[in-house]
């Protein structure tokens, strides 16, 4: 029983940070119609920032996000406007191929810089825990899950609260009648990919925190944001925090009740069930023509 | 015309016959078996990907599937290295194409966008079972196969040579036949419309699902052979995410949809693939070089070899025709774009 407990709180914890990298992810699937096979490289590429700034300028991991936050922003700016937008056709399958091919760059490129070796990131609340009864929990889990909360609040408040929010949504809804009506969707879509990256890179540095990362990492990564986001029903931001939440709470659970080595795969059952019984995930809107 | 291309196709047969008899330096030939192998497999992805336009990315777990039935049988029924395990290639391939079903039949419920997506979860999946079975796939240690040592030197590589060759011929007579039949039409309009197909009596169901399991079957096969070859397996190999994309960015440098392109994607692209691994094999360069070469075609050539080059052909010979119609003609093709592989990315209101 007592494992159970300990499987759910570190699940929503760390939830949480998937939660903040999934996001990005479905946001940007929302808005554009890409699905962006890169986010698991650029988490992984926030996390060597903030190892970076952390290990050369000894700037505190949170602190560090002010910086590194901004510059993944312009970055995922740079990378809409260079990659994504000359794609004329064929969009969803050709704009997988190209995130793709950025993931390997990054992982190439990150792998000349920092080697293979796996690394973590370091600071003095990642080893001090409380203690839960006999159960120990690392502070950097609760900072980690605030700081999603926090960015996720944000998040919502850019896009029910803000004019920008209004663009956004609009052209999630239509992007056709979003043109008609004036809005100038390719700056959105510019700026929402921004943002997808920029949210990863907050996610990135949590994950560099609690896991231990090499260049190669995004692949796990990735596999798992992408079954976040079918589980949720794409291009739903509530379907991604409910998903993020209640795959890692089913996996923390596992592993601790039974094994880890079987941790993933009860979820990953799951969502073959889900999609058996609602191809379109939990909070999908049903596919159709949309001519 | 028609007497002009069949010559041409005997020719190339001739030439790929004879190639390994004229350059039998092993390195070559082993770079031709690989060429030929992944031929073989975008062939296949193509019958599927190419025809009904689902872009599936989740491949390598049948290719993965074969690779491991393979080596599964080699163990637990002893067979001898030699031929005998070409035999049982299409045993491997049936298994994986028992695989698809299942796979293929939840993840074609969803619509182009989802399942692109699904399907590389599924291919997660895969990879994930074949580290988490331990007791059939020996885990991340992974599997050997019969070695054939008997085949020393120069010899080595001509029977996988030959038997790819046939692998390839019998994929792309397959590819040809769904092409040409009422059955492929019916998937070149689920391509175009799938509402529509469906209103006019096309099975989009069943069809879609028919061509999933063909192209698994030659991708389990191509896997069988590809582990007997290497002599080794284990699940990161088996179970390459690169496979997977490999396979779509060969199809479209060559032409979707098109018989010949996925085979002349594979022909430039993987040489060039095994010339960088092999000069480049410290980590990091290889991945940024395969990944601007990556880019580079995307973005300079989003509709392929062949589609490109037979929108030129038909507008030099309209051009070139001397009849009074010509440019008539030619401004026709400049519109609607007559080409085979006229693709549907218009038509999910993604590009309007």
């Amino acid at each position: 029983m007592q494992l159970i407990v300990n499987g759910i709180i570190t699940g929503i914890l760390t939830g949480g940070v998937y939660a903040l990298m999934a996001s990005g992810l479905t946001l940007i699937f929302g808005v554009m119609d890409i699905i962006n096979v890169g986010q698991g490289a650029l988490v992984i590429l926030g996390a060597y920032l903030s190892y970076v700034l952390q290990q050369k300028f000894n700037i505190d991991l949170f602190l560090g996000l002010l910086i590194t936050m901004p510059i993944m922003f312009l970055f995922g700016v740079l990378l809409e406007w260079a990659f994504i937008r000359p794609l004329k056709r064929d969009r969803t399958i050709l704009s997988i191929l190209v995130t793709f091919a950025i993931a390997l760059i990054i992982e190439g490129g990150l792998g000349l810089a920092f080697t293979t070796n796996i690394v973590k990131l370091q600071a003095p609340y990642v080893d001090t825990s409380f203690q839960i009864g006999d159960f120990y929990l690392a502070h950097i889990y609760v900072y980690g899950f605030i700081l999603s909360m926090v960015l996720l609040g944000g998040l919502y408040v850019l896009l029910y609260r803000t004019k920008f929010g209004y663009s956004l949504r609009a052209s999630m809804q239509d992007r056709t009648a979003a043109q008609l009506i004036g809005i100038d969707v390719e700056r959105v879509s510019a700026i929402t990919f921004g943002v997808g990256v920029a949210l990863a890179a907050a996610g990135g540095m949590v994950y560099g925190a609690t896991n231990a990362f090499n260049p190669n990492s995004h692949y796990d990564l990735i596999s798992r944001l992408l079954v976040i986001i079918i589980f949720g029903g794409m291009g739903s931001l509530r379907g991604a925090l409910i998903a993020s939440l209640g795959m890692l709470v089913i996996e923390d659970v596992t592993a601790l009740a039974w094994s880890p080595v079987w941790a993933t795969t009860v979820f990953f059952t799951l969502l073959v069930v889900v999609l058996v019984v609602r191809p379109r995930g939990l909070f999908g809107q049903i596919e159709g023509r949309k001519q | 015309m028609r007497t002009f291309k069949l010559i041409g196709l005997i020719a190339l047969l001739i030439v790929t016959i004879a190639f390994p008899q004229v350059f039998s330096n092993p390195a070559t030939t082993t770079v031709a078996v690989f060429t030929l192998l992944y031929a073989t497999a975008t062939t296949a992805w193509n019958i599927f990907s190419g025809y009904t336009g689902y872009i599936a990315l989740g491949h390598a777990a049948y290719f993965g599937v074969g690779a491991y039935a393979m080596a599964i049988m080699c163990q637990d029924w002893h067979v001898p290295a030699g031929y005998s395990p070409f035999l049982l290639l299409p045993l491997a391939g049936l298994i994986a194409a028992l695989i698809a079903i299942p796979l293929g039949w939840i993840s074609l419920r969803t619509r182009k966008h989802t399942f692109v997506v699904i399907t590389i979860a599924m291919f997660f999946i895969m990879q994930l079972m074949a580290y988490n079975l331990r007791s059939i796939t020996n885990g991340s240690t992974g599997l050997s196969l019969p070695i054939p040592s008997e085949w020393g030197g120069y010899f080595f590589n001509v029977p996988f040579y030959y038997t790819t060759l046939v692998m390839l011929l019998l994929a792309l007579g397959v590819s040809w036949w769904v092409r040409n039949s009422k059955f492929g039409l019916g998937l070149l309009a689920i391509r175009d419309d799938e509402d529509r197909a469906l209103g006019l009596g096309v099975r989009t169901s069943s069809s879609k699902l028919i061509v999933f399991v063909i192209s698994a079957f030659f991708v389990g096969m191509v896997g069988a052979l590809h582990a007997y070859f290497v002599g080794s397996i284990f699940p990161a190999f088996a179970f390459d995410p690169l496979f997977d994309v490999a396979l779509a960015l060969m199809t479209f440098l060559g032409g979707l949809g098109t018989l010949s392109g996925p085979i002349l994607g594979a022909l430039i692209l993987e040489p060039a693939q095994q010339y960088f691994s092999l000069q480049f094999s410290q980590h990091g360069y290889y991945q940024i070089i395969y990944g601007i070469l990556f880019l580079a075609i995307i973005l300079l050539l989003p509709e392929g070899i062949i589609p490109t080059l037979s929108k030129y052909w038909l507008k030099w010979k309209a051009a070139h025709d001397g009849t009074k119609n010509a440019p008539a003609l030619a401004e026709v093709i400049g519109q609607e774009n007559l080409i085979p592989a006229k693709s549907s990315g218009t038509k999910d209101g993604v590009n309007p």
